[in-house]
């Protein structure tokens, strides 16, 4: 599918320490300006796949594209560069708690070079989209786990990149807090933005009109079929 | 299908690796200036460490300077024979005095010896009684000061051979004993600052391996985002450099301040011997070579670490 912002194709994976297969297999497609959930048991392997995206491990066998980039081919010193094309979101939020929130969202400009009055703009935006404008200047440390896993959130949009993927971005949040971060993820998707979320959190994606994936056995499987447009 | 409209803001190359760089100079400086007491603490050390090669190549400064001050006692008294009487006497002594690589010479007659010797011999009376002038007619030849020592021996060598000359004493063994003795200075110097040295780049490494290992959970997010080896190499790089900078400044301190309280005594001491100015000055010289080293060592300890322990940290 010419459209397919990831895909991967008869992908199999296991750990180097000899255990079980954590995919099988696997063949899935996310296409342009889709978002889709990927769910399954704890240790499943979701995050594992998400790993395979990130190129934070390689499958053992078969071959992941994104964004028209063959994984296999991307050398080790081009992972970096293949990072900076997408925004990642962590269930532990990952903010450096001797930044403030200002640091911590410009972190991603400030490696790719932008200027100061460039990165204050860029900043304030990505704050004021998830409801944090006015917050620069606290450390993460003062933040609840919303407003911190929300920070992560701005910083994983600041670049403006084609792809969000998040693992278990809900999995320290009450309830409120990870509707309110879901919802967030369904409007960056709303601009076109392709977003791919590992979750557990069944109760509160069945309630989303959007496709679900679900990964078990080590085999990843369609559980729910992304709604007709208009549906 | 991209998400929003992309405007390109990237800055060129150029411009990037000045922000970059600046960017790294000031969030290091800054990050410095948070811990100022384990900051001192390093750079206290590396100062030290430093101080004393260039202490001691200050101290040999010194000395080669008082040494080339002595290059004076480099010289010939040429003992002329009895058969040149003293107007070829004085006729070879300004032919020598116009000879290039000659500082000095000086003519000493023998009356002029005789009457020297009397006055300070106390035989005064009791050499009024030899009827005949025993004492040959002298030239003391001093080198130009500025011939190099072998050229100046070589020089003085051949003043011997002169027909005219019937013996020759030459005085420089005590010379070319100090001579030898500042060679071996020289050489322990430079061995002692290369042992500095390594301890300077132990040091370093040591310290910046700690601030690695303090700062890998930041190091992880970086790479996970997607900051090149380059950007997060960069601020432990010029850590090291600052500290190293540091080192060398507090190292000069060091030196001039041991030099200013050595200064009296340093200053009686020549003046016995009439030699130099006695004070081991250090030299523009010295602390360009004093800051330049500690620069090189703390920005290659940096590296050397980082290079090896960056790789090892790698999100999962």
């Amino acid at each position: 599918m010419s459209d397919a912002l990831i895909r991967f194709a008869q992908v199999s994976h296991r750990y180097r320490d000899g255990g079980r297969d954590i995919l099988r297999d696997a063949d899935f497609q996310l296409a342009r300006g889709e978002m889709a959930f990927l769910t399954g048991p704890s240790g499943a392997g979701k995050s594992t796949l998400l790993k395979l995206i990130a190129l934070l491990e390689r499958p053992v066998q078969g071959e992941i594209v994104v964004d028209g980039q063959v994984l296999s081919k991307v050398r080790s010193r081009d992972v970096p560069a293949y990072r900076r094309q997408f925004g990642m979101i962590f269930q532990n939020f990952n903010l450096l708690p001797d930044r403030t929130v200002f640091d911590n969202v410009a972190m991603p400009l400030v490696i790719r070079g932008h200027s100061g009055d460039d990165i204050g703009r860029r900043v304030r935006a990505a704050l004021d989209a998830v409801g944090l404008r006015g917050r620069e200047k606290d450390w993460p440390v003062t933040l609840s786990g919303g407003e911190q896993q929300r920070v992560g959130i701005a910083r994983a949009v600041v670049a403006k990149p084609r792809l969000l993927i998040a693992d278990e971005p809900t999995g320290n949040l009450d309830p409120t807090m990870a509707a309110e971060v879901m919802h967030l993820f369904t409007r960056f998707n709303e601009v076109g933005v392709s977003v791919l979320v590992a979750t557990h959190a069944i109760g509160l994606i069945s309630r989303l009109p959007y496709r679900i994936l679900k990964l078990e056995d080590g085999l990843l499987a369609d559980a729910r079929a992304a709604p007709e447009p208009g549906a | 299908m991209s998400g929003a409209k992309r405007v390109s803001t990237a800055p060129t190359t150029g411009s990037r690796w000045l922000l970059d760089h600046t960017r790294a100079i000031s969030a290091t400086l800054d990050a410095l200036k948070r811990r100022p007491f384990g900051t001192l603490l390093t750079a206290l050390v590396i100062g030290i460490t430093l101080a004393l090669p260039a202490g001691l190549y200050a101290v040999l400064g010194g000395l080669d300077a008082a040494s080339s001050g002595l290059k004076g006692s480099l010289r010939v008294s040429l003992f002329l024979k009895d058969t040149v009487d003293e107007a070829a006497g004085r006729q070879l002594h300004a032919s020598l005095a116009r000879k290039r690589g000659i500082g000095d010479a000086r003519y000493i007659s023998r009356d002029a010896a005789l009457a020297e010797f009397k006055a300070h011999s106390g035989f005064g009376e009791a050499l009024d009684i030899l009827t005949d002038n025993p004492l040959p007619a002298v030239i003391v030849v001093t080198p130009d000061a500025t011939l190099p020592k072998a050229q100046a021996e070589a020089l003085l060598d051949a003043l011997t051979k002169l027909p005219e000359v019937d013996s020759a004493r030459m005085d420089r063994e005590w010379l070319e004993r100090l001579y030898a003795i500042l060679a071996v200075i020289e050489r322990l110097v430079l061995l002692i600052a290369g042992a500095l040295a390594l301890a300077v780049l132990v040091v370093v490494a040591n310290t910046i391996r700690l601030d690695i290992a303090s700062r890998r959970e930041e190091i992880l997010v970086l790479k996970l985002i997607g900051a090149p080896d380059s950007f997060i190499r960069r601020p432990f790089l010029y850590t090291g450099l600052w500290y190293g900078l540091t080192g060398a400044l507090l190292a000069c301190l060091m030196v001039v301040a041991a030099g200013l309280s050595l200064a009296g005594p340093a200053q009686t001491l020549s003046g016995l011997y009439g030699i130099g100015s006695g004070v081991a000055v250090l030299s523009v010289d010295t602390v360009f070579a004093v800051f330049g080293a500690g620069a090189a060592l703390g920005w290659l300890a940096a590296l050397w670490t980082v290079s090896r322990h960056l790789g090892a940290i790698e999100p999962d």
